[in-house]
């Protein structure tokens, strides 16, 4: 378990995360909502220590994040930010390789060139394994990403924004994908969405924040309902069920 | 292109560099151990092929080490005020200390090869608008700032002549006891090999390397310094060699991808062997006089920096 305990980060006076407290459940999909500006990457950020918070401290499996050796902690939370401008020439097997880099420091042994394999069978792309990275398209891009992660063998998976730039096709696809890497491999993600309809359909429980501060927590059926929803976006957002989904009907309200 | 036809090509031109110049020499000679051909072979041939193959390596692995970590195609020595700032460094040393030795110099280059370079990186952090052509244009004004800097002084001081000796690079003036600084680029090199995997994953970005637990900031800072470490070597001894840095990982990169490990081989024989065909060319084409290094790179470096450029916009 993942524990944020008084967490903030201050940009000048201001705070764009402020006294948050979450738990975040192992072995299922937790998902960030929130409108922008609500200091969900920034959360996600220091909890990945890609940040230094101000005050607070994350535990993860009761370590405090700040102690730990950050060889050790890449053994055990993975963070992909929102894959930005990748002009880097690498294949997708020597990107997945690098998965293995905290624990083999790039001198692969038999056994990570085992993992590597595995992380890209899973995800689907052993056939276009020695294509660049450059070269792929958006969703593909991702997915050699994803299969890093699952390269890099960590419990925790902590994603910003994978869906965006992806059409839907491919953003469907990485959800499944996500879901089968809880459901299959035990791995506890935590993803920042901006789609409620992804974060309902995909994901076991809910943190909504707003203005730097956890409005919402919980179970995804507690969080997916007009008041709720109410509360967080000041929008009156109408809920359809369909088959087992809750769909949130935002486009005209 | 295969490691083994690099090395082959790298080992003939050497061979053909050995026994081209104003004296004749002929393998023959070397026979006779005491023999004037033979001198002029230890004394100034083999000098001016290792001078060569040293420079040649080296500034091109100074530019591949650069464009990983600024995570720009175009940043290179010559395009980030790398060798401006050098040649400052070697003006102040001979001001400050007028019967400056080799060595001190070569300090006081360094540390503004390094500084210079630092700034640069500087520089980049707080640029927001991270156009692949607009960052070398900054890092262009920025040299030629460090330039007017070092012209004004040198004015000043009456040593604009000895200056514009290190501004052409040229061989012709390498002989034994004046290349051997350029040594220093075979640890140089050693080191860069040994830390290829950390410099490709620190060109993935910042975030991308503290999610592998590596020491993002130390590893930059391990490449300037060795970046700084080769310009300087290569300044003092040579002169400036424009273009090297910038067009030779360039080549490699769209042959052989960006991982480090496998391309600094290539990316070091082929600057070898391009400074090699050079100066071969500037010491042929109007025999027996010389056409300094530096000029025959520029020519044929900014043809071929010219057809990435527009490759490029083809492929964007």
């Amino acid at each position: 378990m993942i524990q944020v305990r008084e967490l903030s980060k201050f940009y000048g006076k201001k705070a764009v995360v402020e006294k948050v407290n979450v738990d975040i459940h192992r072995g299922k999909i937790t998902s960030f909502i929130g409108p922008n500006g609500a200091g969900k990457s920034t959360l996600l950020s220091m909890v990945s220590r890609l940040l230094d918070a101000d005050t607070g401290e994350v535990l993860v499996d009761n370590d405090d994040v700040r102690k730990m050796k950050s060889n050790d902690f890449s053994k055990r939370v993975s963070i992909l930010k929102q894959s930005n401008f990748m002009n880097v020439r690498l294949t997708i097997r020597e990107l997945v390789s690098f998965g293995r880099f905290p624990h083999s420091k790039g001198r692969l042994t038999a056994e990570d060139l085992r993992i590597v394999d595995q992380s890209m069978d899973y995800m689907d792309l052993m056939e276009m394994q020695n294509d660049y990275l450059d070269e792929l398209s958006g969703g593909q891009r991702q997915r050699a990403f994803i299969a890093m992660v699952i390269a890099q063998d960590t419990d925790y998976i902590l994603l910003d924004e994978p869906l965006n730039n992806l059409d839907m096709k491919h953003s469907v696809q990485i959800m499944k994908i996500l879901r089968r890497l809880v459901d299959e491999l035990g791995k506890t993600v935590v993803i920042v969405l901006h789609d409620i309809n992804f974060a309902s359909v995909y994901s076991d429980r809910i943190v909504a924040l707003k203005e730097g501060r956890v409005v919402k927590d919980g179970p995804t059926n507690d969080i997916i309902n007009s008041e709720a929803l109410k509360e967080i976006y000041d929008m009156d957002i109408p809920i359809k069920q369909m088959k087992n989904c809750r769909i949130c009907v935002y486009f005209d309200s | 292109m295969k490691i083994r036809y690099l090395v082959i090509i790298t080992i003939s031109l050497s061979f053909l560099s050995l026994f081209v110049g104003v004296s004749r020499i002929t393998p023959m000679n070397l026979l006779d151990f005491k023999s004037e051909e033979t001198e002029i072979f230890l004394i100034s041939r083999l000098p001016r092929l290792v001078a060569i193959l040293l420079a040649g390596a080296g500034m091109s692995i100074a530019g591949l080490i650069m464009q990983q970590l600024s995570r720009n195609k175009f940043v290179s020595p010559t395009t980030a005020g790398t060798l401006d700032a050098t040649r400052l460094g070697i003006l102040v040393s001979m001001l400050l200390f007028t019967n400056a030795s080799t060595i001190e110099k070569m300090i006081v280059a360094f540390v503004f090869a390094l500084a210079g370079t630092l700034l640069f990186m500087q520089i980049l952090d707080r640029i927001k608008f991270k156009d692949a052509i607009f960052i070398p244009l900054v890092g262009l004004m920025f040299g030629n700032i460090l330039s007017s800097i070092a012209t004004f002084f040198a004015y000043k001081a009456n040593v604009i002549q000895n200056m514009s000796a290190w501004l052409q690079g040229d061989f012709s003036m390498i002989m034994k006891g004046r290349y051997e600084l350029l040594y220093i680029s075979i640890p140089v090199l050693i080191i860069t090999y040994l830390y290829a995997n950390r410099f490709t994953v620190a060109g993935m970005g910042e975030d991308f390397s503290k999610n592998l637990g590596l020491a993002y900031k130390r590893v930059v800072n391990i490449g300037l310094i060795l970046v700084a470490l080769i310009t300087t070597t290569v300044v003092l001894t040579v002169g400036m060699i424009p273009f090297l840095g910038l067009i030779i990982p360039n080549i490699v990169s769209i042959f052989k991808g960006d991982h480090l490990q496998k391309t600094l081989p290539h990316t070091a024989l082929l600057g070898a062997i391009f400074l090699l065909i050079c100066d071969i060319l500037g010491r042929v084409l109007i025999y027996p006089y010389e056409i300094s290094i530096s000029l025959m790179v520029g020519v044929i470096g900014s043809g071929i920096f010219l057809y990435l450029l527009f490759r490029r916009k083809a492929y964007a």
